[in-house]
């Protein structure tokens, strides 16, 4: 990549103080952390969760380039939930790093802070506002002033209205804008969540099982649009349907006991003997 | 659907602020012009109860929008109405001056009793009116604010919120209860005489105080759908359903709690100002953890998450209690409880929810 550009650019201060504080002594081991952050929207390192004993995640390290879609893909338990938790603040980890967009500390954010930054998540389990029309539904993801003070005030502009609506079309719902989001299919409310991680114009995209539930034409339709969004933003899937994967992945990870097994592209990883014994296998 | 649920509910809204305003004019009327032998005249009795139950509407109101809203049960409501009507009692006792009991032009009664030299500090300035309605709104406001911060920080929610909240209402009820707290212990702040030097027991006052009460709450109602109507109303009803969803779109979900709890309890804490005059009397039994569920009570019968539900049935369940406890007090509790469980059972969405589903077909 362009790297003389990407040095200039960026600040190295940052960079050199994470990869002390790492307690990296190898100056190439240091150098090649530095490239790695420099491309990268999401850097994970030595990420170790425990929960009563039980590592969820041990030693995770991970990296995300700036407009990648990857996938990743592990029996339940490898920790793909546990991961998304650390990024978007839900869990802090036991041990290790989390850097966003090369210098945004994740560990020292909060929740709310995160998502501002610019990270989406969409949940395993649909989680939409039930009580709430579509319309709003997506009204409230929209990126905008979030205070307690904005929000009391806050009136639609027009270009927020079209945004609203072209996000309406892409999803599929403008006939059932007005709809409460309770009273919409399973694979609708799915469409509506991801339409809600839109609406936020993230830079980096979790999205968690994204089809599940969904018919095969919506499966279809989601693989489309996840493949659009990439390049232009980073989208991590979790996703247990290997047909689905395999349709959309460039590069795969396969999680297994909270580490990394095998990265590749899926035929790679299909065929590495360690993940048949594990995943794949039988 | 939608459009005729929200048609309906402006039609309700409109009701509810016709009919406040409608009794700002006509009680005045039957009470002071009608005379007394007329069918139409309406007996000051009456229009202290009805007063009363304008400053119940405007708790349960207060009530609603944290619980009906931001699904904060709150068991604790009762306190912040205690100490609006305690800020008002105050100025109250001022206001009797040497007209007390022992005579004594600068101490209350209950103090000479105690044997006190001298007012204490927190009693400093409660002579004078907008000094003791700036407290009317802090008291409650700040409780409010301090204990809402510590709870939604540390993210306590559902039943262990309830709990704490009701602990901070009994809390107080035994710290009131306490004669050298200076707030005449059990007895409470009583014997009023005057308000801004009008006979507290005059037809006109009484009335005055009965207007005061609707617009005051015709006001809350209306801010109070302001609030709901709001992007801000839609994004606590999104914490109320689903929080975690709510943090990850970068919403502050400790704020907006924080906000609406304190924005209810000064609501609350006006409606036991305005009771306090009216009812005459103001004591440490009004932070009973047991007044506090009876609200609670009050909203879920009337239907919670509307505003117009909570003003229903405040009124319907305390219309109901003074005529039950004039046949047959002893029966009261049982029938409010046995309200609760039917409605519960068979109304979830409660009194208001008829009309709502009627609407709906």
């Amino acid at each position: 990549m362009n790297d003389a550009i990407m040095k200039a650019a960026v600040p190295p201060v940052n960079v050199t103080a994470t990869a002390v504080d790492a307690g990296i002594d190898t100056r190439s081991a240091a150098d090649e952390q530095q490239d790695l952050l420099h491309g990268s929207i999401l850097y994970l390192n030595g990420i170790t969760v425990s929960f009563d004993g039980f590592r969820a995640l041990d030693n995770l390290s991970l990296v995300i380039a700036r407009g990648e879609l990857r996938c990743i893909i592990g029996p339940n338990g490898a920790g793909k939930t546990t991961m998304m938790d650390v990024v978007t603040g839900k869990t802090r980890p036991d041990d290790g790093q989390a850097f966003f967009d090369r210098n945004t500390d994740l560990l020292k954010l909060t929740e709310p802070e995160i998502a501002r930054a610019g990270i989406g998540r969409k949940f395993q389990k649909p989680t939409v506002f039930d009580q709430l029309p579509v319309y709003v539904n997506l009204e409230l993801a929209m990126r905008a002033d979030k205070g307690v003070w904005a929000t009391l005030f806050a009136r639609l502009s027009g270009e927020q209205r079209d945004r609203i609506d072209s996000v309406l079309h892409t999803i599929g719902l403008i006939e059932c804008r007005r709809l409460h989001a309770g009273a919409l299919s399973h694979g609708q409310k799915q469409w509506l969540e991801i339409g809600m991680l839109l609406m936020q114009e993230p830079q980096l995209m979790l999205v968690d099982e994204p089809v599940a539930g969904m018919t095969h034409q919506e499966t279809e339709r989601t693989a489309e649009l996840l493949v659009s969004l990439a390049g232009e933003r980073s989208v991590v899937v979790v996703e247990h349907d290997m047909e689905f994967v395999r349709s959309i992945a460039r590069r795969v990870t396969v999680l297994h006991e909270g580490r990394v097994l095998a990265e590749g592209d899926m035929d790679t990883v299909q065929n590495d003997p360690k993940v048949i014994e594990v995943y794949l296998g039988s | 659907m939608m459009t005729a649920l929200r048609a309906r509910s402006r039609v309700s809204d409109l009701v509810v602020l016709g009919t406040l305003v409608l009794l700002a004019v006509v009680v005045p009327l039957a009470n002071l012009l009608v005379p007394s032998d007329s069918i139409f005249h309406l007996s000051t009795f009456s229009v202290t109860l009805i007063g009363k139950y304008l400053c119940y509407a405007l708790l349960a109101l207060s009530v609603d929008l944290v619980w009906g809203y931001c699904g904060i049960l709150s068991l604790g409501h009762g306190a912040f109405f205690a100490l609006g009507g305690y800020a008002m009692g105050m100025y109250l006792m001022r206001q009797i001056g040497d007209r007390g009991v022992y005579g004594n032009p600068l101490l209350p009664d209950f103090m000479v009793f105690l044997n006190w030299q001298e007012l204490p500090w927190y009693w400093w300035g409660f002579s004078h009116f907008p000094f003791a309605m700036l407290f009317v709104v802090l008291a409650p406001g700040l409780l409010a604010l301090v204990f809402g911060w510590f709870a939604f920080r540390s993210r306590v929610t559902g039943v262990y919120l309830s709990i704490i909240t009701q602990a901070l209402t009994y809390a107080l009820l035994l710290a009131f209860f306490r004669n050298d707290m200076g707030f005449g212990g059990n007895n409470g702040l009583t014997d009023f005489k005057e308000i801004l030097g009008f006979d507290l027991h005059a037809d006109g006052t009484r009335v005055a105080l009965l207007v005061t009460s609707a617009v005051a709450l015709a006001l809350a109602f209306v801010g109070c759908r302001a609030i709901s109507n709001s992007r801000y109303g839609r994004v606590v009803v999104a914490i109320r359903d689903a929080e975690d969803r709510v943090r990850f779109l970068g919403y502050r979900v400790e704020h907006f709690k924080l906000w609406i709890f304190v924005v209810s309890a000064v609501l609350a804490g006006i409606a036991g100002a305005l009771y306090v005059p009216q009812v005459g009397i103001i004591n440490p039994s009004e932070f009973s953890p047991l007044n506090s569920i009876e609200v609670v009570i009050w909203v879920a019968i009337g239907g919670r998450g509307w505003l117009y539900g909570a003003i229903l049935g405040a009124v319907l369940v305390n219309y109901a209690k003074t005529q039950f406890t004039g046949l047959l007090p002893e029966a009261w509790l049982f029938v409010l409880g046995a309200l609760f469980v039917l409605v519960t059972l068979f109304l979830p969405r409660g009194v208001a929810g008829i009309g709502r589903a009627a609407a709906a077909k």
